[in-house]
Formats: C-alpha cells, sequence, structure tokens
C-alpha cells in the first residue's frame, strides 16, 4: 500500500466532518471517493495533505506515518494535490503556476526540470499556447489542467485530485479523465475524489462511497458502477 | 443571423490609468536599453535624487519650511513605505501598527546613544535593527496565526501597546520622551561654533529668481556635518540607506522567498499545497519589513531633532503609512515609494493652504482612492488582471454572437 487510512477522524468545531473511515491506495493504482455534496471527501483529501488537523486515526504514507507531519513535509514526501475549485495562483502567469508546483524542488535549473515541463506542455498542449497568460483569465477548463500539471511538477508518487470535472463541459470532462488515466499510465498514483460517480467508476481500480462522513460501499471501480443501488442513488440508474 | 461588430475592446481611460500605462512603458524602454545606458541612466537618476535638496526646483521646493527637512521626511517615509512594502504588497499582511517598530528603532538608538549609554550612531544602527527584527519576530510568532482582517485588527493592537508602554516605562523616558539624541558623527573636522561650520568642504546651494538660478553661498551646505543647523546631511545618509535597502529588496523580491510570499499572498491553501511553509515565510515578510521600519526609526531618532516621545508615534501615523503603501501602488517597489514621498511631501508644499493642508490633502487620497484603487503605480500584473477584467466586461456587455 502507498497510502494507507485507518479510523480516520476529523472535526470541524464540534461537527464531526468525517467518522472513522479507513482505505488503502495501492502504487500503481487509481482510486475513486465518491459521494454527494458535503459527504468528506474534500475533506479526506485535505487532511491527506495535512491542510486538517487529525482528530483520531492514523494516516501512512509508503510505510511512514505522516499523522501530524506539516503538508510541506508531505510534498516533499511525493503527496501532490490539485485542490477543488483548482486554487490556481490568478496573478500569475501559466509559466509561473507550474514554478510555483516544483517549489520543494532544488533542481530547478536543470534539464530534469525542464523536461517534466515539457510532459506538462504534452500532456495539456493548451497550457503551451497560454504560458504567458495570467491563470486568473483562463477559463474553467484550462484552470483546471492548470491545476493538474502544476500538481505535477512536484514529481508525485500521489497525485490527489479534488473534483478535476467541476463546473466543466461534458467533452472537457472526458478529456480532463482520458488526461488523468494517461498520467496514472505513465507511473503515478492517483486518488480521485467526484461528484461525476459515472465517469470515475469507469476509470478508476477501486472505488469508495461516502456518505456523511463515513465509508458505505468499497469495491473495485467495475462492481460499484453495475451494482444497482449505486445506480440508482449516484448514476442516475442507469449508466 | 445578424451580428454587430463587437467594439474594441478600450481600456479605462482616466488619466491616472494613462500614467500607470506610460510608466508601463518607461519601464520598457529602460528594459530594451543596453547595460551601459542602464548603469549611466541610473547613476544620473540617483545623483539627481541626490543633489535636488540643492537644487531646490522651482515649485517643488517648499518655501514655507527647509526644503532640506522635507526631502528627510520624504526620504524616510519612501523607506518605510518601501519596508511595509514587504509586508503588505509581497506577503498580503496587512499590518496597521507598523509604527511600533519605527517606535523600536528610535527608542533603541535613543537609549543607546544617550539616554542610558553613549554609543556610537553607527555601532547602535544595526542593534537597532536587530532588535526591532526580533520585536518582529515576537509579534509575529503569535499573531500570524490569524489571517486577514482579524490580522489586522491585532496589529493595530499592538501599534498601539507599544507606544503606551513606552510612555509608561519611566527607564525610556516615560511620556517626556528622550532628547538631544546624539547625532551621527560628523565626517571631516568638527564644527567649532560659533564661527567654523566644520565639515571637509562647502557646497552652495541654488537660489532662484523666477527662472535663472544663481549660487547662495550663504546657505552652503558642509560636508559632512550632522548638527542642528542643516538636514541635508542627514538626507544624504538616509538616501544611501534607502538605496542599499532597495538593491536588498529586488534581490529577495527575485529569489525563492518572492515567490513563496505571492503564492502565499494569492492562496494560502494552495501555497501550502505547492509545499511553502507559509507561516515560515509570513513571519520573514514580517521580521523583514519590521527591521527596515525599525532603520528608519533609528535615522528618525538621530535626526536634526534629536527628540523623540511617545507622542512622535501616534497610530494615525500609522495609518499615514499604509495609506502611502496603498496608494503608491502595493507590491510595486517603486509605487510603494512614490506614495511615501507623495504623503510626506504633501501637506509640507500645501502648507499655504494651512489649516485646510490636511483636508485637501485628505481629499487628494480619497480621489485617489476612487479614481485608481489599485494605486498610482501597481506592479504590472495588477495592472494585467484589471486589463483583463475590463475586457471581460466589455465582451458580457457586447453583442452575444451564434
Amino acid at each position: 500500500m502507498l497510502l494507507e487510512v485507518d479510523g480516520l477522524c476529523v472535526n470541524y468545531g464540534h461537527i464531526e466532518a468525517i467518522r472513522d473511515i479507513s482505505f488503502g491506495v495501492e502504487e500503481g493504482t487509481v482510486t475513486s471517493l465518491i459521494g454527494a455534496n458535503g459527504a468528506g471527501k474534500s475533506t479526506t483529501l485535505k487532511t491527506i495533505s495535512g491542510l486538517r488537523k487529525v482528530r483520531a486515526g492514523t494516516i501512512t504514507f509508503d510505510g511512514k506515518d505522516i499523522t501530524h507531519a506539516r503538508p510541506f513535509e508531505r510534498v516533499l514526501m511525493g503527496i501532490s494535490q490539485s485542490p477543488e475549485g483548482r486554487g490556481c495562483f490568478p496573478g500569475m502567469t501559466v509559466l509561473e503556476n507550474l514554478d510555483m508546483g516544483a517549489f520543494v524542488r532544488k533542481d530547478r535549473k536543470s534539464a530534469a526540470y525542464r523536461s517534466d515541463l515539457d510532459r506538462v506542455f504534452d500532456l495539456f498542449p493548451r497550457l503551451k499556447e497560454r504560458e504567458r497568460q495570467a491563470a486568473g483569465s483562463m477559463s474553467g477548463g484550462e484552470q483546471q489542467m492548470l491545476a493538474i500539471g502544476r500538481a505535477l511538477m512536484a514529481k508525485p508518487r500521489l497525485l490527489l485530485l479534488d473534483e478535476p470535472s467541476m463546473g466543466l463541459a461534458p467533452k472537457l470532462i472526458q478529456q480532463i479523465f482520458t488526461i488523468v488515466t494517461e498520467i496514472n499510465q505513465q507511473g503515478t498514483t492517483v486518488l480521485l475524489v467526484e461528484q461525476n460517480a459515472a465517469q470515475a467508476l469507469k476509470r478508476s481500480d477501486n472505488a469508495h462511497i461516502l456518505e456523511t462522513g463515513e465509508i458505505v460501499r468499497s469495491g473495485t471501480g467495475h462492481e460499484l458502477a453495475g451494482d444497482d443501488s449505486v445506480k440508482a442513488a449516484y448514476l442516475g440508474g442507469d449508466l | 443571423m445578424t451580428t454587430t461588430p463587437t467594439p474594441p475592446v478600450s481600456a479605462p481611460t482616466n488619466p491616472l490609468f494613462r500614467l500607470g500605462l506610460w510608466w508601463d512603458g518607461v519601464i520598457d524602454r529602460y528594459n530594451a536599453l543596453p547595460r551601459l545606458y542602464k548603469v549611466v541612466l541610473v547613476l544620473a537618476f540617483a545623483l539627481f535624487v541626490y543633489a535636488l535638496p540643492l537644487v531646490r526646483p522651482p515649485l517643488i521646493a517648499t518655501d514655507r519650511i527647509d526644503f532640506g527637512g522635507v526631502m528627510f521626511a520624504c526620504a524616510a517615509y519612501a523607506l518605510i513605505a518601501l519596508g511595509l512594502n514587504i509586508v503588505i504588497g509581497y506577503a498580503g499582511l496587512l499590518d496597521l501598527g507598523y509604527i511600533g517598530f519605527y517606535a523600536v528603532g528610535a527608542y533603541t538608538t535613543g537609549v543607546l546613544t544617550s539616554y542610558h549609554w553613549a554609543w556610537p550612531f553607527f555601532l547602535a544602527l544595526p542593534v537597532a535593527v536587530a532588535v526591532t527584527m526580533l520585536t518582529g519576530v515576537i509579534l509575529g510568532a503569535p499573531t500570524l496565526r490569524v489571517r486577514g482582517d482579524y490580522l489586522a485588527i491585532v496589529t493595530l493592537g499592538f501599534g498601539e501597546i507599544i507606544r503606551i508602554c513606552v510612555k509608561n516605562i519611566e527607564w525610556l523616558g516615560a511620556s517626556a520622551g528622550i532628547k538631544d539624541i546624539n547625532h551621527p558623527n560628523t565626517i571631516g573636522p568638527a564644527p567649532k561654533p560659533p564661527f567654523d561650520p566644520g565639515g571637509l568642504f562647502a557646497i552652495p546651494r541654488l537660489e532662484w529668481n523666477g527662472i535663472t538660478p544663481s549660487l547662495d553661498h550663504e546657505h552652503a551646505t558642509h560636508f559632512l556635518v550632522f548638527g542642528a543647523r542643516d538636514a541635508i546631511p542627514y538626507y544624504w545618509l538616509l538616501l544611501t540607506a534607502l538605496i542599499v535597502v532597495l538593491l536588498g529588496d529586488r534581490l529577495v523580491k527575485a529569489s525563492r522567498v518572492g515567490r513563496a510570499w505571492e503564492a502565499t499572498r494569492e492562496d494560502e491553501d494552495a501555497a501550502e499545497l505547492m509545499g511553502v511553509p507559509t507561516f515560515k515565510y509570513k513571519l520573514m515578510a514580517f521580521a523583514l519589513g519590521a527591521a527596515i521600519g525599525g532603520l528608519s526609526g533609528a535615522f528618525y531618532a538621530s535626526s536634526q531633532s534629536g527628540y523623540i516621545s511617545p507622542d512622535s508615534f501616534p497610530l494615525a501615523t500609522s495609518f499615514l503609512f499604509v495609506a502611502a503603501v496603498i496608494v503608491g501602488g502595493s507590491g510595486n517597489r517603486w509605487g510603494a515609494m512614490v506614495g511615501g514621498v507623495l504623503v510626506a511631501y504633501l501637506p509640507e508644499r500645501f502648507r499655504d493652504f494651512a489649516d485646510y493642508r490636511l483636508l485637501v490633502f485628505g481629499l487628494a487620497l480619497t480621489v485617489l482612492a476612487i479614481t485608481r484603487p489599485e494605486g498610482l503605480l501597481p506592479p504590472r500584473r495588477t495592472r494585467r488582471a484589471k486589463m483583463m477584467e475590463a475586457e471581460i466586461e466589455q465582451l458580457e456587455e457586447g453583442p452575444v454572437d451564434a
């Protein structure tokens, strides 16, 4: 297991956002967390990144306990996140945003850095066209591409994606998910949080369904996509 | 289906905006110059600024109050604005109590050079900067955990706390303040009153009769005498410090630290996700800003009048510092300095209006806030975003095709 979450509980004040959830992410796979608004998906990701404090439970990454590690330590270990709502730096250009993604790297002048930049531009040719444009002036889809590209610049072993399809046109959603699969095939483990269950399940090796802060179902993406109750609740009755 | 042609996208055209564009053009042209020209230009500009209080250009020079003293105040405010710009403009921390650091720097200098000890000024200066920086860290460590408006409130509090503490501590002179603070050491022969003004040599200043200049040997500046007679040597000293800080500011802004500040300012959570330990960088901005404030305070304490008291550091002045940075263009070092100079200069220039000068000054600030909220010379990216906004607005109001 690359990432193991065990008995995780997270509170916002007195409100329990996450209650005792446990799951693992196998190296090289795509794992999804599916659920409605407020189910605790984003909170789970934020907690794995270190933005939220853990009340109980442990998070283990690559065999090391990171439950109380600081966010930048987790980035150094290889956890990188594309946050909810993209979180691009609006005043910075595309290139500057990508450069911020590589903030923890010491080799910003090297050929390796250059080739990683080229890799991002290969995945998202659109970003190359706009490299000198301010991120805040780009469309939602472009900002999403930038957020994913930026996360990749840290050379993560585990990529956390928080609702990459949010607010995008259907065609663009297809495109983003195709690229996520491609990133995974290039060797990066992906943990995906999605409301678009149909797409997410189709592309996931494993998936967990969250409801009000608890995992209610787990299985392979294929299993869950074929399950009648899941179909009824998340896939509009039909796939 | 008919489509009317979209009107060409036009940027807002108020004169202040044009000033910004013009400044952009100036920078672009400067950047395109060969290196040698750049150096020559910068040196010429620096020379002009050094010579300004001696040249006393008509209209610019103040006639009702010593122009050298006004220039000193301008340089002091420019230095403060440069320091506060790191805190507000780069790291995005609204610090309303910046005057506290100014006071700490001034008092450290006062105590070390005169009140309890008799250190030479140039020995006390680095200590004052270090003490202020430490104060910045001590005050920043607990307060920087709060964000946004709350930080403004907390900093407002400690600006006032420092003043009230000083007022009540006998060891610091309490409300009487510290007077006769030692000036920096004179370079060259010391003045022997009443007839020998001292100094290495005398530099005459210009006297203007209409537009014809003549040399005025009566009021010469003696190089480099730090006394009560002439503010110009203090101005030169402070300007030199300002240039050193300006060069340092350039280096830091262009470094990894500068990028971390920018990311933190734009989106703190996203910055954390990029691996920026935001708290550490915010504290660093706070401490650096404090140190520059302390530096300016040290010069202020040992300046011409050599007198400081708790009343020299009212909260209203702290707001003026913030106004300087915002009016000038928060995030752009040149903008901040221009703001600092204006805030110091305008009230003195309009002394003719006597009691109304602060009213006029306030009106000027209000007009500026309405017509150009991003400041006189905002950083280029702010302007870029503003243009984009105008463009999008234009498109939204324009006809929809298809």
